[in-house]
């Protein structure tokens, strides 16, 4: 999957903005109300590019908070819970897919 | 062991000092992240999927026990109790917050530990073998002249901002074991007719997008004109390699582009200008750098002492002896490989109580010293042979004996899409598949030396291209899919992987890796025909007709 | 953008002047390579001044024949990750032996100043404001250096360690 900053931006489908905190390079989500939450289900979600790159540029405005924003799929749930788009993403919330060493 | 001196702790403490200072400007938003990013980069600071990540060297591979100790600390303290060590002689914290890494490096900063050098476009940690000073037939220790490039390339103001990054290896035995060839410098220590020192040097080697093996420049390079001749070769790359095109900006394609025999007058011209200034290093200035490296006062013991001779009754232990126990240039010595692929654990990992097990096992038998090698082991190069059945005692309790040394399970493996930001697919999965595949002792015995290589993406980070078997991860459609790679290899007669076929799932790996180890073992020659041996002599066609048509 | 010479800001006497535009009389001009080799000839009969911008992808080399006409040499970053011209300032320096001011343009940051100064370099083009004011602390972060960069320093592994070398501080007093 190559890395999603370089993609050409395509919409076709639910999608969120995510980056990495700054601080501690937590995965971050951008919010309806302009911040960032750790949380997923906090997600701003749009389905037009548009309103993609309106949200990315948002987010992009300030590169203090959360750093490497980009535009990720997700897939909404009938009961409208939102969910990671591909694998990548889904590493990104749930973590590795083994177990880590301990 | 080298020994740092107050020069070197003055230089690692005001390194720290400087980047504790970048992180209060980046976190104060006075620099951007654009411009924050190299220079975290050139303390090892990446950002990957779910944290930063701090990479750590180990110049030459050598560590002593308080080094690897402070590991274990920074691993526990600072991160989630465990650390991955690469493919460069390098170790690697996932979890570390950008925050508290000031202080994560000021700690190891304290035992000669740091970042420097292990990212960024300029010359990386040098790598070397990890028998160095311990195998028999070297022709010199190695990390001398890995030593003397580290002082010379460490913050050095012309080759920072370099096109592109730039590593350097060093190999002084028969056995490449430093993966020599696949460098951007390969350097080979041997003696000419008349007995001097000096490398052979070869440019332009590498894998990611576009592998090249290196190309010969210089048959015999006198040893004390190294510097001057580096000089000479980063001068010409900083000013002529490419920068237009980060796919293209590596040596090895300016190199390709104008030709070895150019690039090489163009090296020449250059260093015929520099040769006798000041990068000429005396005899005494060689003295004093190797002076500083302390060796074991070794006990003047004989081979086979009794307490081995007993020990050998015992099957485990013959298993682990036949298996990870190599021969020392001093009698009554041996050398240590210590397993970090038990099978079913991310290869190379290591939790931070393991590394306080080997650094209190070499305490106790290894003159304090700890080696890492680019197959992602530990290796204790100077234990005595009447303390192998106890080391070996202590080692298995701690779950670090496999004895699956170069072994198919013995799988090298990069991070890839379950850390690394630019992955294309995962790596350390896959392995843990094939290992498990594999586990059974008597069936990878009797399959002998066959190196497996995983990258998550065309950086080779895993070196794939010089496994035996390489797989390459790759994205079709948004799913994983893995490209196979026969007959590659990263020693002294090193060489380029052929594809074997179309790419295939994840879920099919396991499989195709197994229908090509049946297939060696049908075709081979005999037990002694080792796996690469027989793809060289069949190519791989063979395989793919079996494989493609199990699938 | 603040020009800083040997850790003092400092007036900027040349004026840019583009390959179209005159060249003013009677003030120090810093120009082109183009036009520079161009009106070569004509300019050695030039009384004020004069400075070359060399381009970071022509050997420096070439710049050899002009040396006694120019006043001033700058060097380009056109990104501070482009290090080209670091090599072509100790070039300058130690092989053609330029002892005038070097100046860097172009993306010039702080945390870049240290390694231009011991390249060669004497002036520095600050980008930030903020980065002229901390110019001595950058270029002092470092008390030890390990290998030769400027001719007069001696590199770490001759045992010689001389603490720093670079203008303004004494040889063999580490800081
Ligand atoms: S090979 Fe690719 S996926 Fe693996 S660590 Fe390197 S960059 Fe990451």
């Amino acid at each position: 999957m190559a890395a999603p900053q370089q993609q050409k931006l395509k919409v076709n489908g639910p999608v969120v903005v995510t980056a990495n905190r700054l601080t501690d390079g937590a995965v971050v989500w951008r919010t309806a109300a302009g911040g960032w939450s750790a949380e997923l289900a906090d997600a701003a979600v749009v389905t037009s590019a548009e309103a993609a790159i309106a949200l990315l540029a948002g987010a992009q405005q300030r590169d203090i908070d959360a750093v490497g924003a980009y535009v990720a799929p997700v897939l909404l749930g009938a009961d409208g819970a939102v969910a990671p788009g591909n694998l990548r993403e889904r590493i990104r919330v749930a973590g590795p897919t083994f177990e880590l060493p301990h | 062991m080298y020994v740092y001196d107050e020069f070197d702790r003055a230089f690692l403490a005001e390194r720290v000092a400087e980047f504790r200072d970048q992180v209060g400007r980046r976190l104060s938003g006075a620099l951007s992240e654009d411009e924050f990013k190299p220079l975290r980069l050139m303390n090892g600071v990446y950002l990957q999927l779910h944290a930063y990540m701090l990479r750590i060297a180990i110049p030459y591979g050598t560590l002593n026990s308080d080094q690897l100790r402070r590991m274990a600390y920074v691993a526990r303290r600072y991160d989630r109790g465990y650390g991955h060590f690469t493919t460069r002689q390098n170790i690697q914290f996932n979890w570390i917050k950008l925050d508290e890494l000031p202080e994560a490096m000021a700690a190891l900063a304290e035992v000669g530990v740091h970042g420097i050098q292990t990212s960024g476009n300029c010359i990386r940690n040098v790598t070397t073998d990890q028998w160095a000073g311990a195998t028999p037939g070297e022709y010199d220790d190695p990390r001398i002249w890995a030593e003397i490039l580290r002082q010379y390339s460490t913050l050095h103001p012309e080759f920072t901002y370099l096109p592109r990054k730039f590593k350097i290896a060093i190999t002084a035995a028969p056995q490449d074991r430093a993966a020599i060839k696949v460098h951007d410098v390969g350097l080979r220590l041997h003696r000419n007719e008349a007995g001097e020192l000096g490398f052979e040097v070869l440019v332009g080697g590498g894998l990611g997008r576009t592998p090249f093996v290196g190309k010969l420049v210089r048959p015999f390079l006198p040893a004390r004109d190294l510097l001057s001749y580096i000089e000479a070769i980063m001068r010409v790359y900083n000013q002529y390699g490419r920068r237009d095109n980060i796919y293209k900006a590596r040596i090895k394609i300016l190199v390709h582009e104008i030709g070895a025999e150019e690039f090489s007058r163009a090296v020449e011209a250059e260093w015929e200008a520099i040769r006798e200034g000041a990068l000429k290093m005396t005899d005494e200035m060689i003295a004093e750098i190797r002076g500083r490296f302390l060796y074991p006062d070794f006990a003047a013991l004989t081979d086979n002492p009794p307490e081995l001779v007993e020990a050998l009754k015992d099957e485990r232990f013959v298993t682990w002896h036949a298996n990870s126990v190599h021969t020392h240039k001093v009698p009554g010595h041996a050398i240590v490989t210590i397993s970090l692929k038990p099978v079913g654990a991310p290869p190379g990992d290591a939790t931070a109580d393991q590394m306080e097990v080997v650094a209190d096992l070499a305490d106790r038998y290894g003159f304090r010293e700890i080696r890492v090698g680019h197959e992602q082991n530990l290796c204790l190069p100077n234990v005595a042979q009447k303390d192998l059945p106890a080391l070996w005692a202590a080692l298995d309790a701690a779950g670090l004996a496999t004895p699956n040394v170069n072994h198919i399970s013995d799988i090298i493996a990069c991070p890839g899409l379950d850390y690394c930001a630019l992955a294309n697919a995962r790596a350390i999965p896959v392995a843990q598949e094939i290992a498990k595949r594999f586990a059974d002792l008597d069936r990878s015995r009797g399959i002998g030396r066959l190196h497996v290589n995983i990258s998550g993406c065309i950086n080779a980070c895993g070196h794939h291209h010089v496994g035996h078997i390489g797989i390459l991860g790759v994205e079709k459609n948004g799913q994983e899919f893995y490209q196979i790679t026969l007959g590659g290899r990263a020693d002294e007669k090193a060489q380029l992987g052929t594809l074997l076929g179309p790419a295939v799932s994840y879920e099919q790996v396991p499989d195709l890796i197994e229908d090509v180890v049946d297939t060696y073992m049908e075709l081979r020659a005999g037990p002694q025909e080792l796996f690469i041996d027989t793809v060289a002599r069949l190519g791989v066609e063979p395989f793919k007709e079996r494989v493609y048509a199990a699938h | 953008m603040p020009l800083i010479e040997n850790g003092q800001i400092i007036e900027d006497r040349f004026v840019r002047v583009t390959d179209e535009d005159a060249l003013p009389e009677g003030v120090p001009v810093l120009i082109g390579t183009d036009r520079f080799l161009k009106e070569a000839a004509a300019l050695k009969g030039r009384q004020a001044p004069v400075g070359i911008i060399w381009p970071n992808n022509r050997p420096i080399a070439e710049i050899a024949p002009y040396l006694d006409q120019l006043s001033l040499i700058a060097l380009n970053f056109p990104s501070f990750r482009d290090g080209r011209a670091y090599s072509q300032a100790r070039l300058l320096r130690e092989r053609l032996g330029w002892t005038g001011p070097l100046r860097a343009i172009g993306n010039v940051l702080r945390d870049q100043f240290l390694l231009m100064e011991r390249s060669g370099f004497d002036q520095v083009d600050a980008v930030k404001a903020a980065d002229a004011d901390a110019f001595d602390e950058a270029v002092h972060r470092y008390t030890v250096f390990y290998q030769p960069a400027t001719p007069d320093e001696r590199p770490s592994l001759l045992r010689q360690r001389l603490g720093r070398t670079v203008s303004g501080v004494p040889a063999g007093v580490p800081k």
